[in-house]
């Protein structure tokens, strides 16, 4: 399956990526690429296995409602590429989210 | 709304399940509305790399709790999804969600209509994890968000009804009901202003007649009940005049603002909803046993929609009192137990007195039940000496007043501020006899047929009291001695 310029573009805004002209071209060539090595899953015929959510045959296990201490707030915020009155500072966000 | 269109109105309610610990981490639930920031999170509400959630049991029970009491049927494998989206409040890049298989779907719940009972469908009952909070900054002249993950990954139930609300009361009367059913099984305290309950009415209107859907549009920030109302009341309103002008209504989320009274677009277009769900490659199946669904069942507490029933058969109740009684599962515990309590007093009297003089007091302090300084016991007495005869309403109600203030004995609050009421006919006469005599133009123009002096009389009579009379005692004695005088 090749993926059009429209696919890339639409990908990249959901991924919230600017790409430059030739970055669509390049990485539309490169994701297309990957779909079409896996598309070859599609050959296989599947006709008798029953649509599955999960390969991992095991059930969750479920944890008891048992609080344990969070982490140091420094620890949390010492990755973070900016940070304010101890929160994450991130650009401005104006409408609201989904 | 002109009687041109139907209003087709359903409700998306996300409830904070209230838990000790977050949906899939140990972390502590704290309220995210006041106190410090992030200093409830851990690397898998944070949405570090490599981290695995692993599913909090009691937030399953809670689930499943309100799936039963909505009558739903329960799905023993529910697969979790996860739900992409790119917005800084949601660390991961996807919240954890369910999709295809739901934890419950296909129940209903009964609510009130101008046009009599109606059962409402629910479409699904999910779990998912809430998300983190913003905080909008503008300082010294630079714009930006701030990003507390206190909230991230706390367990919410999503409840979705079929879009069968025809009506701004329907919708009201859906949405207390929903909140009623919280708070019974003890899963939500049912708080809109906290954002633990969040209601999201989806609006659209059709000529009345028709049966196809129009576009609906979702509104969101509604953060209490008259809000719920307005909202939907102004978009009901919008998309009327919006199509009698020949418009079309778009699909899109509102924004509710409550200061102007209007909706806004929250979403652009170029970003509309293409959240690629898939299973969650994290979490295997949540595979509940029949047994412990059973068990959760058959723990579920009397429910408001039979409670009223009963309260309306077995008490002789209105069915608007019952309502009232029966929305909050604490009033309608203390009713109960005031009745079984009383010797005297019987269940319609508890009831006006609970409904009225109580709720006027607790409405004017703010105050709930858990907050009140006396319990059944001293309201039953109270009623019983009310029923007795003991003492009159309004001698009543100032004992309310101090049991509500300070707490104590009925009996001993009478006594101390002598509020004994008095029934003595002998003193009522000579009382009555007195009024007549100082008033003799009221008494006369009263007999002639100017029927209104006597409550004027009436009143004079209670004030010689000092409001401790038996006012049935009184008009009565009032009455016989004006007949006697006019013959």
């Amino acid at each position: 399956m090749r993926l059009t310029k429209e696919d890339v573009e639409h990908i990249a805004l959901l991924a919230r990526l600017h790409l430059s002209e030739e970055e669509k071209e390049r990485f539309g060539e490169q994701l297309s690429n990957i779909l079409e090595h896996v598309g070859k899953l599609q050959e296989l015929d599947t006709k008798d296995v029953p649509a599955m959510a999960s390969i991992v045959v095991e059930r969750s296990r479920l944890r008891p409602d048992e609080p344990a201490a969070a982490m140091p707030r420094a620890d949390l915020l010492a990755n973070a590429p900016d940070a304010s009155d101890e929160q994450f500072k991130v650009p401005p966000v104006l409408d609201g989210g989904p | 709304m002109s009687s041109k269109y139907q209003p087709v109105i359903g409700l998306e309610v996300h409830a904070v399940l209230e838990t000790r610990s977050k949906m899939f981490c140990a972390c502590p639930v704290v309220d995210s509305t006041v106190g410090e920031p992030n200093i409830a999170v851990c690397p898998v509400c944070a949405g570090m790399p490599g981290m695995l959630p692993v599913i909090n049991q009691a937030a399953v029970e809670y689930a499943l709790r309100v799936a039963l009491a909505l009558n739903c049927t329960i799905n023993l494998t529910s697969i979790f999804a996860r739900k992409s989206y790119f917005y800084p409040d949601l660390p991961k890049g996807f919240q954890i969600s369910q999709y295809e298989q739901p934890l419950a779907q296909n129940g209903w719940l009964m609510i009130d209509t101008a046009e009599g009972e109606q059962r409402v469908a629910i479409r699904r009952v999910h779990i998912e994890e809430d998300t983190g909070k913003l905080t909008h900054v503008e300082r010294e002249g630079q714009r930006f968000s701030l990003v507390d993950l206190n909230r991230s990954g706390v367990p919410l139930l999503e409840i979705v009804t079929e879009p069968e609300l025809h009506s701004v009361e329907a919708v009201r009367n859906c949405a207390y009901a929903l909140r009623s059913i919280l708070r019974y099984v003890g899963v939500n305290s049912g708080n809109l202003e906290k954002g633990l309950m969040r209601i999201e009415p989806n609006i659209s209107i059709r000529p009345i007649g028709s049966t196809e859907f129009g576009t609906r549009a979702e509104i969101k920030n509604l953060n209490s009940f008259r809000s719920l109302e307005r909202a939907t009341t102004y978009e009901l309103a919008r998309q009327e005049q919006l199509v009698e002008a020949g418009g079309q209504v778009v699909q899109q989320t509102l924004g509710w603002d409550d200061g102007r009274g209007t909706t806004q677009a929250q979403r652009s277009k170029e970003v509309a909803e293409d959240y690629r769900y898939f299973p969650e490659p994290d979490l295997p199946p949540l595979v509940l046993e029949k047994a412990w669904v059973d068990k959760i069942r058959k723990g579920l507490p009397e429910l408001p929609q039979a409670r009223r029933e009963r309260f309306i058969k077995k008490y002789g109740l209105k069915a608007y009192d019952a309502n009232v009684i029966v929305a909050e599962r604490e009033v309608a515990d203390l009713y109960e137990a005031t009745v079984a309590a009383a010797k005297t007093a019987d269940a319609k009297l508890i009831a006006n007195w609970l409904t009225g003089p109580l709720f006027g007091l607790m409405n004017e302090a703010g105050v709930e039940i858990a907050g009140l300084r006396f319990g059944a016991k001293q309201l039953a007495a109270l009623c019983d000496q009310v029923a007795a005869g003991k003492v009159n309403a309004a001698g009543g109600r100032e004992v309310l007043g101090v049991l509500f203030v300070e707490g104590g004995s009925p009996t001993s609050i009478i006594k101390a501020r002598g509020l004994q009421q008095i029934s003595d006919s002998g003193q009522l006469a000579a009382w009555v006899s007195e009024v007549i005599v100082s008033n003799p133009k009221q008494a006369v123009d009263y007999l002639a047929g100017n029927a209104p002096l006597l409550n004027f009389l009436f009143g004079q009579v209670m004030q010689k009291a000092g409001g401790k009379a038996n006012p049935a005692a009184v008009r009565e004695e009032l009455q016989a001695q004006l007949s006697k005088l006019g013959k």
